[in-house]
């Protein structure tokens, strides 16, 4: 096990439908990184985020989160509760009736009691600039607002580990940058998948290239102008 | 997520314990169900009038709902008259329309009302997520509550995806004719709309799971028994009791 790590994915085989997504796949999550992951359609970006929540399981292989071997449901438990996943589409993450009850689903599901999960909310509406939405309906939203709630209610968990599905699509520059400084100023190791160099350039210390979900090839962010 | 119109608003039973509401609505659909007599019906209707008074909502809305309700009544109240045996009242060549046909009828028609009427009043007006933990809150086993709240939760994704669907082909200029090119594509169109909801579905739970959901909904907004709601609850158990009885007695 290599030290400091958070997530350790060693000789991962996942296949899907009969076509092969990994081939031993070795990565490392360390402690306090801030990985970004590009790569083409297909390659099993977001596959490798769900093997690591444990909503798809590998044919093969170890998934060491937070020092322990994962294999059933239940050691996932365990492995949710820390890690915030931000789903690409909002839509298949926000279900409450408004704002306020979807960022306190989380820390409510968690054990928390009513003042404290009024207090997540607060500075969580705060800390994503929701706060005239508190009391929006869900589907009254914008792309772009729908997107920063889903993140204020993964958020509001007080994860130690952050995993981004496409955190910049829908989102217009301003939330972007937005976002930027937000996750800027966290202190959380994460790992997010985007299409957006220049996004994961100014939100990573390294991005890793994942292609045929073969291996994986980190690039530091200097030298990603080559990659173009 | 899903629009619930009648959860907007502020009225007596918007603020009325959800679990209150519940019980309520169960107890007087059992009896307007159980009894036919008019007496009984007559003061059903009188309940049903005191929630409308009770509550503010929308009435285009609610007339909207009611008709969608009485399209499905409307064929069974203009059925029973002439399957129902019976003293004969009217005569069409071979089709007879009976009086007891007319009132069974006539009595389904109003007894689907009234239920229905009272649900929208008083379920309506708690957001599906408040029903949910309200039932957890009266013991309800948990399954049931997740089967009924996920039932909601999907159908809702079934109709939005069907409009994503239908704009897309509405965007590609397709017209509905009466050929096999439409029957096939709409045949295509809703063999896609299953497998879509279907995955949306496995997202949304997978979602769910991640946000550490255990089969159990949390409230955010916690409802307490209060006096009015007490007030409420056992003014509503003594004009049930009067309808009971008299049910019984007539």
């Amino acid at each position: 096990m290599v030290e400091d790590s958070v997530i350790e994915l060693i000789e991962i085989d996942y296949s899907y439908q009969s076509a092969k997504i990994f081939d031993k796949l070795n990565f490392t999550l360390k402690k306090g990184d801030k990985v970004g992951l590009m790569g083409p359609n297909g390659a099993g970006k977001s596959t490798m985020l769900r093997l690591i929540m444990g909503l798809i399981k590998p044919d093969s292989g170890r998934l060491i989160v937070f020092g322990s071997e994962r294999c059933r449901e239940e050691d996932f438990l365990e492995v949710r509760k820390q890690t915030g996943f931000v789903f690409q589409d909002p839509d298949d993450q926000l279900f409450c009736s408004t704002v306020a009850e979807d960022i306190a689903f989380g820390p409510l599901n968690l054990g928390a009691s009513q003042e404290e999960a009024e207090a997540v909310v607060l500075t969580n509406l705060q800390l994503f600039g929701l706060m005239e939405l508190r009391d929006r309906a869900i589907y009254r939203l914008s792309g772009g607002e729908k997107r920063l709630a889903a993140l204020a209610g993964v958020m509001a968990m007080s994860p130690c580990v952050l995993l981004l599905d496409e955190p910049t699509a829908a989102l217009d520059q301003f939330n972007t940058k937005k976002l930027i400084r937000i996750l800027n100023d966290i202190d959380l190791t994460c790992l997010i998948v985007s299409h957006d160099k220049d996004f994961l350039q100014s939100t990573c210390n390294c991005i890793y290239w994942l292609e045929h979900g073969l291996s994986v090839i980190w690039y530091k962010p200097s030298l990603m102008n080559s990659l173009a | 997520m899903f629009h619930e119109p009648f959860t907007e608003g502020e009225s007596f039973l918007h603020n009325t314990d959800p679990r209150v509401k519940i019980i309520v609505a169960l107890v007087f659909a059992i009896i307007v169900a159980m009894s036919g007599e008019p007496i009984v019906l007559g003061l059903a209707g009188l309940f049903v009038l005191l929630c409308f008074m009770l509550v503010k909502v929308d009435t285009t809305i609610l007339v909207k709902r009611l008709l969608i309700v009485n399209l499905f009544i409307a064929f069974l109240s203009a059925t029973l008259p002439f399957t129902t045996p019976g003293q004969t009242v009217v005569t069409f060549s071979v089709f007879n329309i009976t009086k007891e046909g007319l009132e069974l009828g006539a009595t389904i028609f109003l007894k689907s009302n009234l239920v229905v009427m009272t649900s929208l009043f008083l379920l309506s007006t708690s957001s599906i997520f408040t029903l949910a933990h309200a039932l957890h809150h009266l013991h309800v086993p948990g399954r049931l509550v997740q089967l009924l709240f996920f039932t909601f939760r999907y159908l809702h994704v079934i109709y939005l995806e069907y409009i994503k669907l239908t704009e897309a082909m509405k965007l590609r200029c397709f017209k509905a004719q009466t050929n096999w090119y439409t029957y096939r594509t709409l045949a295509c169109m809703m063999g896609n709309l299953i497998l879509k909801s279907y995955d949306r579905a496995e997202r949304i739970y997978q979602a769910m799971l991640c946000r550490g959901f255990y089969g159990v909904f949390p409230t955010f907004y916690h409802f307490r028994l209060t006096r009015t709601d007490k007030v409420f609850g056992v003014f509503c158990s003594v004009f049930f009791l009067a309808m009971a009885a008299l049910s019984f007695l007539w």
